[in-house]
This record gives C-alpha cells, sequence and structure tokens, in this order.
C-alpha cells in the first residue's frame, strides 16, 4: 500500500509535515508494524530538464528512426538534439534534458553524436520524467509555457513523499490512509482531524432499491442518489495523489470513487441510475455457470460460490466485491448516479477471487476486511469531494441501507484481564495505562472492574479492525503501542538441559565416520518424475504431488538412488570421476496407505563412482563397527535395480534395513553414468534408533599368543562368511582374532573354486599354549570347514 | 717410576698393548670396527686378558700389585675410549643416515582423503550447537505432514486467508485414515511445534531444523526445497521480554557479542502478539532474520495446553541463507548442485 505524506497529514494534521525529512517517520511506522520498505519521490523535477520550443525538425537521410530537431531554450540559442519521437511540431514547448542531466532512470544525458553529429540533450517523455506511464511520444507542455525555465515550475508540479508499506494480513484498516494515520497518530500523540459531517439530503426521495438475496454473503448494501452531477477531469491535487499512490486519473466520479476507497478503505461504486435496469439492485449467488462479462471485457463463468450483484431485473452486473460489469461504468452523459457502498462476508470474496484469478483493488480488500459501519462516512466524503467539481450536485433522500442478519455488531467487546497483558508480555502496565494506550486507535475501554485476578477491561474492538476478536488480539494492540522496544530483555529460567538425543548424536557421529571415509555430502532432488522410477528399476508406485511446480517433478522420492545417479553424471561430465558421496535424507515410499501418514523415513545413500561392490562392503564393515550396528548380508535377494551378482539386502531380524553392492550397470546406463557405481543404502530411522550395546572390558592375556594359518579351497558356492563362522565355532574360545587375508584365483586352483587364506590368532587367558592344543585347534577347524567342501590347502 | 716398574717387562707390555689399542681406537673407522677392537682387546682372548694370565707368573706380592693395577687402567682407558668412540662414531652414522634420509615434505602425493559436508548441514550444525548451549533441545518430524498439523492446529482453518501465502504443495496421499487432499508437504518447520506439545510435558525448550517445501519457482535467492530452524519455549510464567531476551541471547552467541537484536511487530497466524526480528551489525546495518512471537492460545490448546497455565513463545527463520550469506554465495541454486567443485570449497 502506497501512503502520500501529504494525505496523511491531512488526516493527522502535524503528523507528517511537508518539508520534513520523512525518514524518521518511517521508523516511527515501522516500530508500529507499519513497514516502510520504500520511501518514494513522485513527481520530483529532475534537475537540468528546461522547458524549450521546437523551431523546426528535418529527417535524415541515412537516419530511419530519429530525426534532428533544432529548440531554443529561451536564451535566443539554436540547440540541436536527435529524437527518436516524431509528435512535435515547430511551436510546440518541450521538455529537454540539457547535457549533465542525471535521468529518473539513471541514465546520464551526454552529447551523444549519431552519424558524427552531436546531440545537445534529449527531449523527454511524460514517462522518462516519471509524471506517469505515458511513453507514446514527447510531452508538449502548453504552448504559453514560458521558455529556459525548468519544466517542474513551468507544469506546476508538486511533489509528493510516499511511503510504501509492506502490510501485514492484520491490518485490514490500512488499505485506506485513515487506517496508518490512526495508528500513527495516535502512537505521537497527534489528534486526527475530523470526519466529514453526517449527509443532510437536500433534494426529493430517489432512490436505487436494494433486495439482498444471499444475506449470509452479503452483510450490507447501501444506495444513495444524486443528481446534478457532471463528469469532468478531477481537481490536480485529487489526480496528483492518485497518481502518486499508484491510480489512474479517469473524471471526476472515478477518482472520487478511488479517492474515497485509498482514504477510507471503502471500496463504492457510482451506477448511473438512468441505465440501472429497474433502478435497483437483487444480490444474490450464482447460478452454477452463469456468464458475465466484467468491465475488463473478459467473459466470466460463475459458480453458485460467487456472489453477483444484479439490477432490479435480475441482470448481472458485477461479480460482488470484485468487478463491475461490463456496463457499469458511468459515461461522459451521466448526471444522476446511484452511489453503491457494501460489506460482503469476507471469505467468499477470497474464494471467489482466487477461482475467477482477479485481483482487484477493491477484491483485496474485502478479502482482508473493510469496516461495515464506515460506510456512512464513506458516502459523505463522496459527496464532499464530488461537490468540488459538481457544484449543482443534488443528494436525494431515499437512502436504502439494507442489512442482513450476519451483519457483525457494532458493539464488538473483549474482556481483557490486565494480568494477562503483563503475563504475556512481561510488563507492569495499570489498567488506565492500558486504556490509555489502545482508546486512541478505537479500543475505547467501556467499563473497569475487579476480577479474581486483578482488573479486567471491557474494551470496544473497532469496527474496522475485523480482525480483531479476542483478549490476545487486544493485547497485541497494547504491545504496539508499548512499544515492542521498551518490552525489554529477560532470560528464561530453564531448568532443561540442552543436548542432543541419542539418536541426533548418533546421526552426527555417522556424519564424521562418512567424512573421514572420505565421502562427501550431497543433498538432492526430493521430487521425481514417473519416468525416473523405472529407470532405476523401481515400481511405479509413488506419492505424487498434485500441483506440482514442473510437470516432470511430481513423484516423492521413494529412493535417493535418482538424485546421486545424476549428481555422478553431472560430475563425470565436469572431469571429476570418481566421486565419493553420501547423502542423508527423507525418502516416501507409499506404503500400502493404511496409516495416516506415509511411511516416510530417513535414509542414507552412499554412492561411490568408479569403485566396485568390495568398496561398498568394506564402508558397511565401517559403518557398522564405528556406529555398534549389525545387519545380516543376504546375498541370496538381489535389491532392485542391484546389480544381480554382486548385490545384498541387508536385514535386520525379517525387516529390510538396507542395500549394498552395485548399481545394476542398466541403471547406470540409463543415467548415463559410464562408471561403475558401489552403493550402500540404510534405513537409518531403524538403524540409528537401536542403542549400540556398550562394550565391556575383557582382560587382555599376558601369555603368549599362537598365529595359525589355513588356506582352503573352497567352492564358490560357499560364501567366505560361513567358512568364517565354520572357523569361529570350531576354534572356540582360543581363538581371539581371525582374518581373511588372502583370496586366490587361478594356477593351481581348479576353476569354480577360490583360495581363502586365514590367519587365526589363538591365545588363552591363563597359560601358554602348547603344540598340542594348537594341533586340536587346526585339526578340528580343518574337518569343520572340509565338511562345507573345502580342502586344506597342502 | 719405582724400581719395581722399571724392572718389570710385563708392565711394559701393557704399556704396549694399550697405547696400540688406543691408537686403533681412535683411527676405528665404524661401529662395526669399534666393535672388533673391543673384542680384540677385552674379550676372553684378547691381548690385555693375555697379559693378565701372565700376572701369575710374577713371583712378589708387590709385582702383582703393581703389574694388576697397571692392567686394571689400562683396561679403564681402553675401555673409556671405546665408549667415546662408538658414541662419536653412532652419531656421525646416524647424521649420514639422516641426511640421506632428507624428504621434500611438499612433494604431495595423495590428496587429503576428508570429504566434506554440506553447507546446509554445516549451518544446521553450528545452530543446532548455539541453541544447545542456551538450554534447547532439538526435535524433528515428519516433511509429509497432515493439513491439521501444518494449517489447522498452527490457528489457520479451512478459510484462513494466509493459508494462501504458503504455495502448499499437496500430495494424492489417501487412504482410510488419510482424508483426500489432505496430505501436503509441510511448508514450514511449525508442524513440529504442534506434535511436540502433544508428546512432552512442559517445560518444553526446543528447536525444530528441518526440510520444508513451497510452491515456488527456484531463483538465486529461493528454492521449493530449502531449511528452516524453528524455536520454541513453552513454561509456567514466560513472556515476550524472554522472547525478547531469547532472540538477543542467540544473536551474540551465534553472530557474536557486538550484535544487536531487535524486535517489530509483523503477523502470523500462530503467534500473537507477533514480530519480525532484526539483527544489527556492529556496523550499524540491519539483516531481517526471521519471525517470531508468543505462541497464540489456539495453538497452545491444539497442542493440548491450557493457556491458563503455560505460555511460551516461538521463531523461526532460514537455514539456507545462514550458509548463503556466511560464505557469499550468489546463487542459492550452487548450493544444491551436487557438484564436488562446489562442494569441496566448503
Amino acid at each position: 500500500m502506497k501512503f502520500v505524506l501529504s494525505w496523511l497529514d491531512d488526516l493527522a494534521p502535524g503528523l507528517a509535515p511537508a518539508g520534513v525529512d520523512p525518514r524518521p517517520l518511517a521508523e516511527r511506522m515501522t516500530a508500529l508494524g507499519l513497514q516502510v520498505e520504500e520511501i518514494l519521490h513522485v513527481g520530483s523535477t529532475v534537475d537540468g530538464v528546461i522547458t524549450a520550443r521546437v523551431l523546426r525538425t528535418e529527417r535524415h537521410p541515412d537516419a530511419a528512426k530519429v530525426h534532428r530537431v533544432w529548440v531554443d531554450a529561451g536564451d535566443g540559442v539554436e540547440r540541436h538534439v536527435w529524437c527518436g519521437a516524431f509528435n512535435m511540431a515547430p511551436g510546440d514547448v518541450i521538455p529537454l534534458a540539457t547535457p549533465g542531466t542525471t535521468m529518473p532512470d539513471g541514465r546520464a544525458i551526454e552529447p551523444r553524436p549519431i552519424l558524427g553529429i552531436d546531440s545537445q540533450g534529449m527531449l523527454c517523455s511524460a514517462r522518462e520524467l516519471g509524471l506517469g506511464d505515458d511513453h507514446s511520444g514527447i510531452l508538449i507542455l502548453p504552448p504559453d509555457t514560458a521558455l529556459g525555465v525548468p519544466y517542474g515550475d513551468a507544469l506546476g508540479l508538486e511533489s509528493e513523499v510516499v511511503f510504501d508499506v509492506d502490510l501485514t494480513r492484520n491490518r485490514p484498516d490500512c488499505w485506506g490512509h485513515l487506517g496508518a494515520a490512526r495508528d500513527v497518530a495516535a502512537h505521537l500523540g497527534v489528534a486526527l482531524a475530523p470526519a466529514t459531517p453526517a449527509l443532510v439530503a437536500a433534494g426529493d426521495a430517489r432512490s436505487a432499491s436494494v433486495e439482498i438475496v444471499a444475506g449470509d454473503r452479503c452483510h450490507r448494501f447501501t444506495t444513495l442518489v444524486l443528481s446534478g452531477v457532471r463528469v469532468t477531469s478531477s481537481p490536480d491535487w485529487m489526480a496528483r495523489r492518485l497518481a502518486a499512490a499508484g491510480m489512474r486519473s479517469i473524471n471526476n466520479v472515478v477518482d472520487v470513487s478511488n479517492y474515497v476507497m485509498l482514504e477510507l478503505n471503502q471500496p463504492n461504486h457510482a451506477y448511473d441510475l438512468e441505465t440501472l435496469g429497474g433502478h435497483g439492485f437483487r444480490i444474490r449467488l450464482a447460478a452454477d455457470g452463469e456468464q458475465m462479462t466484467t468491465l475488463d471485457g473478459v467473459v466470466r463463468t460463475c459458480t453458485a460460490d460467487d456472489l453477483l450483484i444484479c439490477d432490479a431485473h435480475d441482470v448481472p452486473i458485477g461479480i460482488a466485491g470484485i468487478m463491475g460489469g461490463l456496463d457499469s461504468e458511468i459515461t461522459d452523459a451521466t448526471t444522476v448516479v446511484a452511489v453503491e457502498i457494501a460489506a460482503f462476508e469476507q471469505t467468499c470474496i477470497t474464494r471467489s477471487m482466487n477461482r475467477l484469478g482477479l485481483r482487484s483493488e477493491a477484491s483485496g480488500r474485502f478479502e482482508r476486511g473493510v469496516d461495515p459501519y464506515g460506510i456512512d462516512r464513506a458516502h459523505a466524503r463522496i459527496v464532499e469531494l464530488l461537490r468540488l467539481t459538481c457544484p449543482e450536485l443534488v443528494v436525494h433522500a431515499g437512502s436504502v441501507d439494507a442489512r442482513s442478519g450476519a451483519l457483525a455488531s457494532a458493539d464488538r467487546s473483549a474482556q481483557v484481564r490486565v494480568s494477562q497483558v503483563n503475563r504475556i508480555l512481561g510488563t507492569s502496565l495499570d489498567a488506565s495505562t492500558i486504556s490509555s494506550l489502545i482508546a486512541p486507535i478505537g479500543y475505547a475501554t467501556a467499563s473497569v472492574v475487579a476480577g479474581p485476578t486483578g482488573d479486567v477491561l471491557t474494551v470496544a474492538l473497532p469496527s474496522w479492525r475485523t480482525d480483531s476478536h479476542e483478549e490476545i488480539d487486544v493485547v497485541e494492540e497494547i504491545a504496539r503501542h508499548h512499544g515492542y522496544e521498551t518490552i525489554g530483555l529477560a532470560v528464561p529460567n530453564s531448568t532443561m538441559h540442552g543436548r542432543l538425543s541419542p539418536v541426533q548424536l548418533r546421526r552426527r557421529q555417522l556424519r564424521e565416520v562418512l567424512l573421514g571415509a572420505g565421502l562427501s555430502e550431497a543433498i538432492t532432488a526430493s521430487f521425481l518424475h514417473e519416468d525416473d522410477l523405472a529407470a532405476v528399476g523401481l515400481p511405479a508406485d509413488a506419492i505424487r504431488i498434485t500441483n506440482p511446480l514442473q510437470a516432470d517433478e511430481d513423484v516423492l522420492r521413494p529412493t535417493m538412488r535418482v538424485g546421486m545417479l545424476r549428481a555422478i553424471a553431472f560430475n563425470e561430465s565436469h572431469r571429476r570421476p570418481g566421486v565419493q558421496l553420501f547423502e542423508i535424507g527423507h525418502v516416501y515410499p507409499p506404503g500400502d496407505r493404511s496409516t495416516e501418514l506415509p511411511p516416510e523415513y530417513e535414509g542414507l545413500s552412499i554412492a561411490l563412482a568408479g569403485a566396485d561392490a568390495r568398496a561398498a562392503m568394506a564402508l558397511w564393515r565401517e559403518i557398522a563397527k564405528a556406529m555398534g550396528l549389525g545387519a545380516r548380508v543376504d546375498q541370496s535377494r538381489v535389491p532392485t535395480g542391484m546389480h544381480p551378482t554382486r548385490s545384498a539386502t541387508l536385514s535386520l531380524g525379517k525387516d529390510v534395513v538396507g542395500a549394498v553392492g552395485e548399481i545394476h550397470p542398466d541403471v547406470c546406463d540409463a543415467f548415463a553414468v559410464s562408471e561403475r557405481v558401489a552403493w550402500l543404502e540404510l534405513d537409518l530411522s531403524r538403524l540409528l534408533a537401536v542403542e549400540p550395546k556398550i562394550a565391556q572390558w575383557r582382560a587382555t592375556s599376558r601369555f603368549p599368543s599362537t598365529d595359525l594359518d589355513l588356506a582352503f579351497v573352497v567352492p564358490d558356492g560357499v560364501a567366505a562368511e560361513k567358512v568364517d563362522k565354520g572357523i569361529r565355532q570350531a576354534a572356540g574360545s582360543l581363538l581371539v582374532d581371525l582374518s581373511l587375508f588372502d583370496v586366490f584365483r587361478g594356477t593351481g586352483i581348479e576353476p569354480g573354486s577360490r583360495s581363502l587364506a586365514y590367519r587365526l590368532r589363538l591365545q588363552a587367558a591363563d597359560r601358554t599354549l602348547t603344540d598340542v592344543e594348537v594341533t586340536a585347534v587346526k585339526d578340528k577347524t580343518v574337518a569343520t570347514v572340509s565338511k562345507m567342501g573345502a580342502v586344506l590347502r597342502g | 717410576m719405582s724400581d719395581i716398574d722399571r724392572d718389570l717387562p710385563l708392565l711394559d707390555d701393557v704399556a704396549t698393548a694399550r697405547d696400540a689399542g688406543l691408537a686403533r681406537i681412535l683411527t676405528a673407522a665404524s661401529v662395526d670396527e669399534v666393535a672388533a677392537i673391543d673384542a680384540d682387546l677385552l674379550g676372553k682372548k684378547g691381548s690385555l686378558a693375555l697379559l693378565k694370565t701372565r700376572l701369575g707368573t710374577l713371583s712378589t706380592v708387590d709385582e702383582k700389585k703393581a703389574a694388576g693395577q697397571a692392567l686394571n687402567a689400562a683396561t679403564q682407558s681402553v675401555t673409556e675410549a671405546l665408549a667415546t668412540r662408538r658414541i662419536d662414531l653412532a652419531r656421525a652414522e646416524r647424521a649420514v643416515q639422516l641426511e640421506q634420509e632428507r624428504l621434500d615434505l611438499t612433494e604431495e602425493l595423495t590428496q587429503p582423503r576428508r570429504g566434506h559436508s554440506h553447507l546446509v548441514t554445516q549451518a544446521w550444525q553450528r545452530l543446532e550447537d548455539v541453541f544447545i548451549g542456551l538450554g534447547f533441545q532439538v526435535a524433528e518430524g515428519p516433511e509429509v505432514e497432515t493439513d491439521f498439523y501444518n494449517f489447522e492446529a498452527l490457528n489457520m482453518p479451512r478459510s484462513h486467508p494466509a493459508r494462501s501465502g504458503f504455495d502448499t504443495l499437496f500430495t494424492d496421499y489417501s487412504g482410510p485414515l488419510a482424508e483426500d487432499g489432505t496430505v501436503l508437504l509441510r511448508t514450514h518447520t511449525s508442524p513440529v511445534q504442534i506434535r511436540v506439545m502433544q508428546t512432552i510435558e512442559p517445560p518444553i525448550y526446543m528447536v525444530m531444523p528441518g526440510r520444508v517445501f513451497r510452491r515456488d519457482t527456484p531463483d538465486a535467492t529461493h528454492m521449493p526445497v530449502f531449511h528452516q530452524i524453528e524455536g520454541l519455549v513453552i513454561d509456567r510464567g514466560i513472556t515476550m521480554a524472554h522472547l525478547a531476551g531469547t532472540i538477543d541471547a542467540f544473536t551474540k552467541a551465534f553472530f557474536g557479542g557486538a550484535f544487536t537484536s531487535r524486535l517489530r511487530p509483523n503477523y502470523f497466524p500462530f503467534t500473537e502478539p507477533s514480530a519480525e526480528f532484526d539483527i544489527q551489525r556492529p556496523d550499524g546495518s540491519w539483516i531481517e532474520l526471521g519471525g517470531c512471537g508468543m505462541v497464540h492460545p489456539n495453538v497452545l490448546r491444539a497442542g493440548g495446553l491450557d493457556p491458563e497455565e503455560w505460555s511460551g513463545f516461538a521463531f523461526g527463520f532460514g537455514i539456507d541463507r545462514m550458509a548463503r550469506e556466511r560464505h557469499g554465495i550468489d546463487d542459492i541454486r550452487d548450493m544444491y548442485s551436487n557438484d564436488i567443485r562446489f562442494i569441496e570449497q566448503f
């Protein structure tokens, strides 16, 4: 919302006097919650732009888009300028930006030669001077304008200081200048100017009838008939303020309508009574599919949730609160108008606005809430302003004020406990201080009674604060006018101890393990396309976004594989093969849709480009060891989308908690990844939830240990893990360490088998082992492993 | 020398052997040679040992005594010379070895192995740590949320106009417990507030970092997927002064003691009074950081708490922006490019 300072000063004299630095006021407004985003100087003249008369113009044979103009700036010197507009004729007075001028858009005017001929300045359009939107040609000034003077002086321009304020949703009142003036004036102790006196009808009774059919949606609908209207232009000051506030001047009737909306936050409409069907209004819901053409010329198809303003013959002439119909505007011939001001239910306006995609000055205001009891003042103000240009204006008796049962009471109030105010704000305000803080903004204290916890104020809720309903809303007003900056600083006396939860600590520890292992962290896309799922070999069942931003990003990722493979492909294509990445993030499988929310969980994904499944397994072992995790590596269950002979499922009991191995080469191909990709994924929601066992101390033996190296030829079908287990079982408690130190396939080993070489370290806690004991372990181990089809190598 | 000395040939032999030994020791070229000389002189069949065997051939006690003393003295001087020479030679040999082992430590063939954590994680953890220091614990919640937790419980019923400001992404997830069109991607971390209130008895001192989603076209400063951290304090007697004090304590702990903070009125449906909080840099310039306010009574009720018994405040701001501003990143999209050349910079 743009607030014109001179306008605010009219409403609260002394609030924003002309010529005073506006910045302190901007700071006060911001401190009140009316955040001034920008201070604009609208209509300020541009230094260096003077008036000049066109002497003659001439085309240059080599210049198609510009012509040469000679001007006289009053000093009798002929100046030559190149100009790209052709709308001037000799004798016209135009604004000339002389060399050295800086235009509002920052352009510096220099003697810039075209075809080797210098230009002694630039002729300006209205837009170039910040005088509006017209850029169709050079601004032509009145012919009797003095030459060589600043164009602003010649035009009698007065600049306006404007605050562009970012209004919050709880300040519907500030969509009119009065609301902001009231708030700031109260804060600064400035009095508001008196409101326009109530109307006195002088003319005979002429009415525009009103029938509210949809009373729950239309709360109040008023009409006032005015005759003696003459459609003409508006006074300069009004046009200037409208322009400064961002609205174009149209004619006196439309301008007054807009002016009152911007001043009092009362959208209103003036209809030509003569052309208003049946000289009346009917406010009803649209029929589903009912069409009407709005004044922007667009045919709108309505639903039964849209509220229509119809004439007395039930012909739609406007969508309530949003936009008038094509023929609803007054014409130059209009002399009698019916001024309509209404109050509508807020949320239905919002719905219609969103459904129709129609946002207007009026609809934005109705959406936020207008004062249903500010209507009478608005009528009076319209009349007052219209009289300035229509001295013959007659206010007719017979105004109509139709109200529905849904109209909010004019006497809303809230009980405000002084104890509650101080309990929330940490202040020690008393009843009278509270009253005096908020009375000037309309929250008048009707009574103060002593309650069980202290004084209780009955506070009126102003009708223009449609956001205010209850005690806490009033507490906020008290806080604002007391001043947030005066509330002070305190630190809670907490009995709580700051810490991470065990799971959060484990997650951090996991990250450290991964970083230490040389992996870097990625964050990949949460949204995928359906085809991505097929590309990673997963079923298409997934949760969809029903209103995606991009049509190809409408699937919630059930896996991080897509994003990680894209990351590898990207880095590969930028000469960075071999990236080692991890991601910790949520994934969203659809589950069986029986729960309130999908079985979303936190996952860890690791992709090692250029590495094979052994690297993934080694990393799993490292993570498992560091984190105290355990899971069964089951190579008989190949996870979908992974390398069929090099991957395994990680499971805990019956539950799958991860996958390890390599990405299927087909999947790599689909993502244009040319490297082998070792892959590990874990369900952290499951694995980190398990409290790891705390290692218990075991005495290290002080007796010497004995190493026993055994190599077996083992068929490929027998997993090393099985051999490992067999050895542990057979060697029993004397085995303190077991390592596989060599795997060999080739010469001397028959195809389909490999040699697995193990080192067993044997030790007893209470004695030095004898050869007999060591031999016994060896014999038992060999016997056990041999049963698996393995043969001890000589 | 006494007469006896002069008359005993053994004494001469000892002196000769000693001098010859000392001469050899002085010219020994290596520790190994010193060891060989040691054996030659002092070993079982060494020259001094052999001379010792001749003591028995002497006739008088005086002679034996004189010769024995001479032998002992010779042995001692040889032993000392051996030790000195051994040390000198060992030093010299170590010096040669050390010189030969000279390495240019800047001939580095291996790169540092440690990986790099994501900038968002770095900022996230720094923020968590500061809040932990201020007495907060950390709570988390689901990213796919219900309309109830994301909106309704936060004082935004179905028709609330503020909802339109959130650009919510909705999902097709539905089932017996999930009504059509009510499961969405959380637009803020605030739903976790409600979940915390429903599960933890006050006092509550929690921060809630997490990933949030908006239907926002990505540009240099916006991503449709980004991260927020939110704080919630619920206790008896919590006031707006505690909010302002906590924001200020955070400001000083996170940014530095010379930074200050201020609150100014704003609007959020879930807090009242609501505020925007700004941080002032030591140079006087301001940063608009986030939103905060006193928890709205309706929100306390939705969390199952009696607003007459408990009061509290909440605050929240973006994590990504913290990382972006700390490292001077022009375009937030780079943070999500997963370009290893970007990741490795931090």
